[in-house]
C-alpha cells in the first residue's frame, strides 16, 4: 500500500492499491471516532434508517410489531371482486421493492409521466386573458376554474390564425390605428406648494411624444362590463377567485394590459388585478396584515423573470411612456378615461361628446323631526275575546285587521274561539266554559270576595313566617314577601326572555302579571287572566306564570353577559321519543296466556350499536354510515298533562328555593343571586322528605294492621316479665307465625342483643326454670324499639316485624335488609333462612359451622346429649366473656332457628304441650349455651 | 381432561355431592364457573368475592373492594381478569393473580344485578336495577360506558353475551336480544318478570325463567315457544336457570331448596335435587362436564354425576 507521505519516485515503483488516505493536515489531531450510539445510517436517498430490535436486524412495522392497531384487530370488510375481476392486476415483485432498488435490478421505472400532448404548457397569456374576461362577465365568479381543468392541449385554431395574420400577443385585434400627434404641454407656471395638485389637463393635453406617420396596432383593452348589477353583493365584490389561488401570478404578468393609466379600469372591474404580482396562495384581507407587512403587500413576492417581457415588441408598452418613469400624477388620466368610456367605432357623422351629460339630480331625504324615534309601534291586536263582539265585527268589517292577524298565526295555534271567528260562526249558545257563568252577578262577586279574602289570609299567614325568617337573618331589611320575590322576578323589559313567545296573548298576560307582581299587587293574576278561560285553565296559567317568573328571573349580569341566546331555539314543546314503541301489552298478555309465542309477542326494532362496541365485538358495524346510536328517535309533542302533573311539586320546591336564596342573600348581600349548591341539597332534602312522608303514610296504614302483632309482642314481654306459662309465649309466637311466613329474626335480635351481657351473669346461678325469665334490660330495649316504631315500620306487612328493630341496634348486615324492603323487582333471598321445614332439625346447618350433611342424622339424635355436654362445658368456661361476645352473632342465628323450630312444632299440632314447653326451654337454654358451643 | 369417550353415553345428571364449600361470606349471592370449569367464583353478601377450586374445595383467593354485597361475577376467557358487580352500583374489574382492582366502573343508578364479559374480555356488560345495560370498555381508560342500552322499562335482572349478541332479561317481563351484527333489537314478551336468561349452547334458543314459576325455551330467531318447564317454585326471588353441558337438560333453582332438572325436549321433570333448606339462590353448570354448582344460604355445593370418581379430579391448584 502506498504510504501517504511517499515521494513521487517511490510511487512510481510501488504498485498502489485502493485510494490513498488524505494526508493529515499538520498540527491537527486525529478525530475521535463517532461513538456507536451516535452513528447514523442513511439510505441512498439520505433518509435515516432506523434499526429496531435487540440485534438491530428487525424493522419496525405496524402497531408494536403487530399487524393490529390500537383499537384491536379491526376486521376488514369483505369486498366482492366479482365485478372487478377484469381490472385486477397481478402484483409483481417490483411493487414491493423500494424505488431506489429498482435500478439495481434492472427494472425500468413505471411511473406515470405526462406526454407532450397533455403536458401543461407555460402559461398561455391569451387563454388567461380570455379566462379573465369570462370570469368578469360570467354570473358566477370562479366558473373559469372549470376551464382550467379542461383546458385544450394546444392553442386554438383561432389564435393560430391570428398569429399567422401578424397578430402578436399583447396587442388588440383590429385595423392599425394612426394616432394624432399631440402637443407637449408646457410646464405650469404656477408654483405649487405642499402637495402637488393633480394635473388638470384637457383632453388634448398630451405629455408624450408621438411620431407621425406611424400606425399602431389597436390597444388591447378590456371591454368595459356594462352588465347591470343585479346581485346584492357589495360593489365590486367578487368571490374568491380560485384561479388566483391555483395559478398565483395573474395580474402582474400583464403589464401591457393594465398599467398605471388603466387603474380606473381595474377598479371598475372589481380590482381583479392587483398592481403587484401575487404568488401562490389565497391572499386577501381575511387573514389580516402582519405587523411586518405594509398594507396589503405581499412580503413573499419575489422577482421572477416571468414578470418581464420576453418578446421584443415593436409597439409601445401600454402606458406609452417609453421609459418615462415620472411619478404617477403626471400621467394623463383623462384620455384614458375617455377611451374607457367608449370603446368601439364611432359612427360616421358622430363624434364623442365633449361634455358629459348632466348628472342625475338627487334629492336629500327630508329632515327628521327631533323627537323622532325609528321604532314602529304596532297597535294592539284586537282579538275576539277581549272586545265586544259587536265592536269586533265592526272592526273586522272596516279594517280586516283581525283576519290578517289571525292568518299570521299558525293554524294550529289558534284556539277554538279564534277559529270560530275565522269561520265567521257565532258563539255557541251551549254551556259556557265556566260554572261561574251560571251564577248571578251577586254570587259571583261574593265568591270573588271570599276567594280574595282567603288568598289574602293565606298570604298574610305565609308572610309573618317569611318575614320572621328573613328579619331574623337579615340586616334589618324588611321586605315583604311578595316584593322580595318581585325584585328577583324576571323583568320583562330588561330580560328578553319570553317564555310564552309562541302565544303572544299569553306572553302579554305574563308580562302584565310580572309587572303587577313587581308593583306588589296581591291578586295579580286575577286581573290579567283571559275571561274566556275556565277556572281550571286560569289556575293553571297562574301557576305557570309564577313558575316561569321564579325560574327565569334575570340572572346575575356578570353571568348573563357570558351567555348568548341560542341561534336555533330549542323546540321546547317536543321531546325525543323512540321511533318504535313496544306494542301494546294487552295483546301480548293474551298471546302469552294462549302460549302463542312468536310473532305476537315479539317486537323487532332497528337498533344501532355504537361503533366502538362493534369494534370490540369484532363485528362490522351494520349501520356504518349512520350517526344514530340506540333506537332511532323522533320528536313528539310533549304531553301537556304531564307538565301539569309535575307542576305543584316543583312550585313548592322552587318556593322554598327562593326563600332560601332570599335568606342567603340577606345574610351575604354581595353574593350573586344564582342558586348555590346548598339550595339544591335543600331541594333534594325536600324531595326526600316527601318520599319519606309518602312511605310513612303507607306505613301508617300498615301500622293499623300491625297493631295486633305489636300488641302481641308487648304481651309477650309483659308475660315474660312475670313468670308465666311458656305456653302463652308460644301461642303468641304462633300468632306471629300466622302473620308472616318467615320468622322475624330481627325482632329477636332486638330483644336479645342488648341482653346478652346480662345473660351470662344470670345463667351462672339460675336454674333452667329461671333461665327463660328475660333479663332486666329487655324492657328498655323494648321501649326504645317501640318509640322508633312509627318511623321504621315498613310498608311491607311481611317485613314489618323485621323492621321494628331500630337500625341503631342492628348490625350493618341487617340494615341491608332494611334497604331491600324498598326495592323493586325480584328480591334477593335473605341472608340466611329459617324457613318452616318439615324436618325437625333443631340446629340447622347454618348455625353450626362444622355441620355436614352426612352428620345430620347423627346429630339429630345426639342433640340433647350434646346440649347437656355443652352446658357443662359452658359452666366451666363461664368466666370467659370474650367468647361470648364473639359468638353473639351466631347466637342470634341460632335463636332464630330454634324459634322457628318451636314454631314448627306448634304448627304441626302433632306435638303435645310438654314438648312445646320443653322446646321453649330448650330455646332459651340454647341461647345461653350456644356461644359456648362455638368455642 | 383428555379422556377418550368410548361412546356417547346417555347424559348423566349431577346427583352426587362432591364438595360442600362453607364460604363464610354471608349469603352466597351467585356462584359461577370460570370459562373452563376448573374454578368457581362466589359472590358474598359480605362484600367479598371468592375464587375457589370446587373440585378440591379449596379457597384460592378473596377479592375485597366492593362497598356492598356482590351480586354477580364473571371470569374472562383467558382467566386473567374477573368482573363483578354489586349493590354498591359499581362494576369492578379485577386482576385474578394479584387480587387488585383494575378498574371500577361507576355510572349505574342502582344496584347492578348481573355482569358479563364479552368474548374477548374487551367489554364488560352490566345490567342494573336502573333498567339499563351498560357496556364498559376495558381497553381504554374511558370512564363512561360505550353505550347504554336503556330500552328496558324495569330493572335488568339477567344478562348473557354471545359473540355478537346481548341477551337481557328484565323485570318488565321482556327478554331483549340485541343483535350487533344485524343491528336489530328483538324484544320477546314473557309476561312475568324475568329473573334469568341464558343461551343454549348451540346458540339457537334462549331460556328464560320468570316469576310465574315457569321456564320457557324460546326459539332465538322467531321467538316461538319451544318448551315450557314447570314444577319448581320461583315467585319472589331472583333465581338462576341454566342448560346442561350438552343442552340435554334444563336446570333451575327453586325456592323450596331444590334444583329441578327437566328434559329439554320432552319438558318432563327428570330430577329434583334436594340441596338445602333455604332457597337455592344460584347455580352454575360446568361448561363441558356434568357438574353443577349450587348456592344456598352461605354454602356452595358441587355436584357431579353418579359415575364420577374422585380420581378424575383435575390437576392443578
Amino acid at each position: 500500500m502506498a504510504a501517504p507521505g511517499a515521494s513521487d519516485s517511490e510511487e512510481e515503483e510501488l504498485a498502489g492499491y485502493g485510494t490513498a488516505l488524505e494526508p493529515l493536515p499538520e498540527g491537527e489531531r486525529i478525530k475521535k471516532p463517532v461513538p456507536l450510539q451516535e452513528q447514523t445510517v442513511k439510505d441512498e436517498k439520505g433518509r435515516y434508517k432506523r434499526f429496531h430490535g435487540a440485534f438491530s436486524g428487525g424493522f419496525s412495522a405496524g402497531y408494536f410489531n403487530t399487524v393490529g392497531s390500537k383499537e384491536g384487530w379491526a376486521p376488514s370488510t369483505f369486498v366482492s371482486s366479482r365485478q372487478k375481476r377484469a381490472d385486477k392486476t397481478a402484483l409483481g415483485p417490483e411493487d414491493f421493492m423500494d424505488e431506489e432498488d429498482l435500478s439495481e435490478y434492472g427494472i425500468a421505472p413505471k411511473e406515470i409521466t405526462t406526454t407532450d400532448d397533455f403536458a401543461s404548457k407555460p402559461k398561455d397569456r391569451i387563454k388567461e386573458k380570455a379566462r379573465h374576461i369570462a370570469g368578469i362577465t360570467s354570473s358566477i365568479p370562479g366558473t373559469t376554474a372549470l376551464d382550467d381543468l379542461i383546458a385544450p392541449a394546444k392553442i386554438t385554431i383561432g389564435v393560430e390564425l391570428l398569429r399567422k395574420m401578424g397578430w402578436k400577443e399583447g396587442q388588440g385585434v383590429g385595423p392599425r390605428v394612426k394616432r394624432k400627434p399631440r402637443k407637449q404641454k408646457p410646464d405650469p407656471e404656477v408654483k405649487v406648494y405642499g402637495c402637488a395638485l393633480p394635473p388638470e389637463g384637457s383632453e388634448d393635453e398630451e405629455d408624450e411624444y408621438q411620431p407621425a406617420n406611424v400606425t399602431f396596432a389597436p390597444k388591447d383593452v378590456m371591454p368595459v362590463d356594462l352588465t347591470p348589477k343585479e346581485n346584492v353583493r357589495g360593489l365590486g365584490y367578487q368571490g374568491l377567485d380560485p384561479t388566483k389561488a391555483l395559478f398565483g401570478v395573474s395580474g402582474g404578468e400583464h403589464p401591457s394590459l393594465f398599467t398605471d393609466g388603466s387603474e380606473k379600469t381595474s377598479n371598475l372591474l372589481g380590482d381583479l388585478r392587483h398592481s403587484k404580482g401575487r404568488k401562490l396562495g389565497i391572499s386577501g384581507q381575511a387573514f389580516g396584515v402582519g405587523a411586518l407587512e405594509e398594507e396589503d403587500d405581499d412580503i413573499y413576492a419575489t422577482e421572477t423573470l416571468s414578470k418581464y417581457d420576453t418578446v421584443l415588441k415593436d409597439e409601445e408598452p401600454g402606458d406609452m411612456l417609453y421609459g418615462w418613469t415620472a411619478p404617477k400624477q403626471y400621467k394623463n388620466k383623462k384620455g384614458m378615461e375617455k377611451e374607457i368610456r367608449y370603446i368601439g367605432k364611432i359612427l360616421d357623422g358622430f363624434s364623442l361628446a365633449s361634455k358629459s351629460s348632466a348628472t342625475k339630480k338627487t334629492y336629500l331625504p327630508p329632515d327628521l323631526p327631533r323627537d323622532y324615534r325609528p321604532v314602529h309601534y304596532f297597535r294592539p291586536v284586537i282579538t275576539a275575546r277581549n272586545e265586544n263582539p259587536l265592536l269586533l265585527q265592526a272592526l273586522v268589517e272596516s279594517t280586516g285587521k283581525l283576519e290578517t292577524d289571525a292568518l299570521q298565526q299558525n293554524r294550529h295555534t289558534l284556539n277554538a274561539s279564534q277559529r270560530r271567528e275565522l269561520l265567521g260562526e257565532t258563539a255557541l249558545k251551549g254551556p259556557s266554559p265556566s260554572v261561574l257563568e251560571y251564577l248571578s252577578g251577586k254570587d259571583k262577586e261574593r265568591i270573588k270576595e271570599v276567594k280574595q279574602a282567603a288568598e289574602q289570609q293565606m298570604k298574610t299567614q305565609t308572610l309573618p313566617q317569611q318575614s320572621l325568617n328573613i328579619s331574623s337573618f337579615s340586616y334589618g331589611v324588611h321586605q315583604k314577601w311578595q316584593m322580595a320575590l318581585g325584585g328577583q322576578l324576571a323583568t320583562p323589559s330588561s330580560s328578553d326572555f319570553k317564555p310564552f313567545a309562541k302565544n303572544p296573548e299569553k306572553q302579554k298576560r305574563y308580562e302584565d302579571y310580572i309587572e303587577s307582581l313587581k308593583q306588589g299587587q296581591k291578586d295579580t293574576s286575577e286581573s290579567h287572566t283571559d275571561p274566556g278561560m275556565t277556572e281550571w285553565e286560569r289556575g293553571r296559567e297562574r301557576e305557570e306564570f309564577f313558575h316561569a317568573a321564579v325560574l327565569y328571573k334575570s340572572s346575575n349580569p356578570v353571568l348573563s353577559s357570558r351567555f348568548t341566546r341560542a341561534k336555533h331555539e330549542d323546540d321546547t314543546d317536543k321531546v325525543e321519543v323512540p321511533r318504535d314503541q313496544e306494542m301494546d301489552i294487552d295483546d301480548k298478555e293474551s298471546a302469552v296466556k294462549m302460549k302463542m309465542f312468536g310473532k305476537l309477542t315479539r317486537d323487532k326494532f332497528e337498533w344501532h350499536p355504537e361503533k366502538l362496541l362493534c369494534k370490540r365485538f369484532n363485528v362490522p358495524d351494520p349501520y356504518s354510515d349512520s350517526l344514530i346510536v340506540g333506537l332511532p328517535k323522533v320528536k313528539r309533542d310533549k304531553y301537556s298533562v304531564f307538565n301539569f302533573l309535575t307542576l305543584p311539586e316543583s312550585t313548592t320546591t322552587t318556593i322554598t328555593q327562593t326563600i332560601n336564596e332570599k335568606m342567603q342573600q340577606n345574610i351575604s348581600p354581595n353574593k350573586p343571586k344564582k342558586p348555590s349548591r346548598w339550595d339544591v341539597s335543600d331541594k333534594e332534602k325536600k324531595k326526600k322528605d316527601s318520599i319519606s312522608e309518602f312511605i310513612s303514610l303507607a306505613r301508617s296504614k300498615v301500622n293499623i294492621q300491625q297493631q295486633q302483632p305489636e300488641s302481641v309482642i308487648e304481651e309477650d314481654r309483659s308475660r315474660t316479665n312475670e313468670p308465666l306459662p311458656n305456653k302463652a309465649v308460644n301461642e303468641s309466637t304462633d300468632q306471629k307465625e300466622e302473620e308472616e311466613s318467615r320468622p322475624s329474626m330481627d325482632l329477636f335480635k332486638a330483644i336479645f342483643a342488648s341482653s346478652s351481657d346480662e345473660k351470662s351473669s344470670s345463667s351462672e346461678e339460675d336454674s333452667d326454670e329461671e333461665a327463660h325469665q328475660p333479663p332486666s334490660s329487655v324492657p328498655n330495649s323494648e321501649s326504645t324499639k317501640h318509640a322508633n316504631l312509627p318511623d321504621t315500620s315498613s310498608a311491607d306487612v311481611q317485613e314489618c316485624m323485621a323492621v321494628t328493630s331500630e337500625p341503631d341496634l342492628v348490625p350493618p348486615l341487617l340494615k341491608e335488609e332494611l334497604d331491600k324492603v324498598e326495592e323493586f323487582g325480584p328480591r334477593l333471598p335473605p341472608v340466611s333462612f329459617s324457613k318452616t321445614t318439615q324436618e325437625h332439625e333443631p340446629v340447622s346447618l347454618a348455625s353450626s359451622v362444622e355441620a355436614n350433611q352426612k352428620e345430620k342424622p347423627k346429630k339429630n339424635k345426639e342433640k340433647h346429649k350434646v346440649k347437656r355436654e355443652h352446658k357443662h362445658k359452658k359452666e366451666k368456661k363461664k368466666k370467659r366473656k370474650k367468647h361470648r361476645h364473639k359468638g353473639k352473632h351466631k347466637n342470634k342465628k341460632s335463636e332464630k332457628n330454634s324459634n322457628s323450630d318451636t314454631v314448627d312444632s306448634s304448627d304441626s299440632l302433632s306435638d303435645i304441650e310438654e314438648i312445646i314447653d320443653l322446646s321453649s326451654q330448650e330455646l332459651l337454654r340454647r341461647l345461653k349455651h350456644l356461644p359456648a358451643m362455638k368455642q | 381432561m383428555a379422556f377418550p369417550e368410548p361412546k356417547p353415553k346417555k347424559p348423566e345428571l349431577p346427583k352426587k355431592l362432591v364438595q360442600n364449600l362453607e364460604c363464610k361470606q354471608g349469603a352466597v349471592r351467585a356462584v359461577r364457573f370460570n370459562v373452563d370449569g376448573n374454578y368457581c367464583l362466589t359472590c358474598g353478601s359480605d362484600k367479598s368475592l371468592k375464587l375457589w377450586n370446587p373440585h378440591k374445595g379449596t379457597l384460592l383467593k378473596t377479592y375485597s373492594g366492593h362497598g356492598y354485597e356482590v351480586l354477580d361475577a364473571a371470569g374472562s376467557f383467558d382467566n386473567s381478569q374477573l368482573c363483578s358487580c354489586g349493590a354498591d352500583k359499581t362494576v369492578v374489574l379485577w386482576d385474578v393473580a394479584s387480587g387488585q382492582v383494575i378498574r371500577k366502573f361507576r355510572g349505574h343508578a342502582g344496584k347492578v344485578n348481573c355482569v358479563q364479559f364479552n368474548e374477548e374480555a374487551t367489554v364488560i356488560l352490566s345490567g342494573s336495577i336502573d333498567s339499563s345495560v351498560r357496556c364498559w370498555d376495558c381497553r381504554s381508560r374511558r370512564p363512561d360506558p360505550i353505550q347504554i342500552l336503556d330500552e328496558a322499562k324495569d330493572g335488568v335482572s339477567s344478562l348473557k353475551v354471545s359473540d355478537y349478541e346481548i341477551l337481557s332479561g328484565s323485570v318488565d317481563g321482556r327478554v331483549r336480544r340485541y343483535d350487533l351484527r344485524a343491528g336489530e333489537l328483538y324484544s320477546d314478551y314473557i309476561g312475568s318478570p324475568v329473573t334469568s336468561v341464558c343461551f343454549s349452547k348451540d346458540g339457537q334458543c334462549t331460556l328464560a325463567a320468570s316469576l310465574d314459576s315457569t321456564l320457557r325455551l324460546l326459539d332465538k330467531d322467531t321467538g316461538e315457544l319451544l318448551g315450557e318447564y314447570t314444577g319448581h317454585k320461583n315467585t319472589a326471588y331472583k333465581l338462576d336457570c341454566c342448560l346442561s353441558e350438552k343442552d340435554t337438560h334444563v336446570a333451575s333453582c327453586s325456592e323450596d331448596g331444590k334444583v329441578y332438572f327437566w328434559d329439554l325436549v320432552e319438558g318432563s321433570l327428570m330430577l329434583s335435587l334436594p340441596v338445602g333448606r333455604g332457597v337455592v339462590q344460584s347455580l352454575s353448570f360446568h361448561p363441558s362436564e356434568p357438574g353443577l354448582l349450587t348456592a344456598t344460604e352461605g354454602h356452595v355445593q358441587f355436584w357431579r354425576e353418579e359415575s364420577h370418581m374422585a380420581e378424575k379430579q383435575l390437576p392443578g391448584c
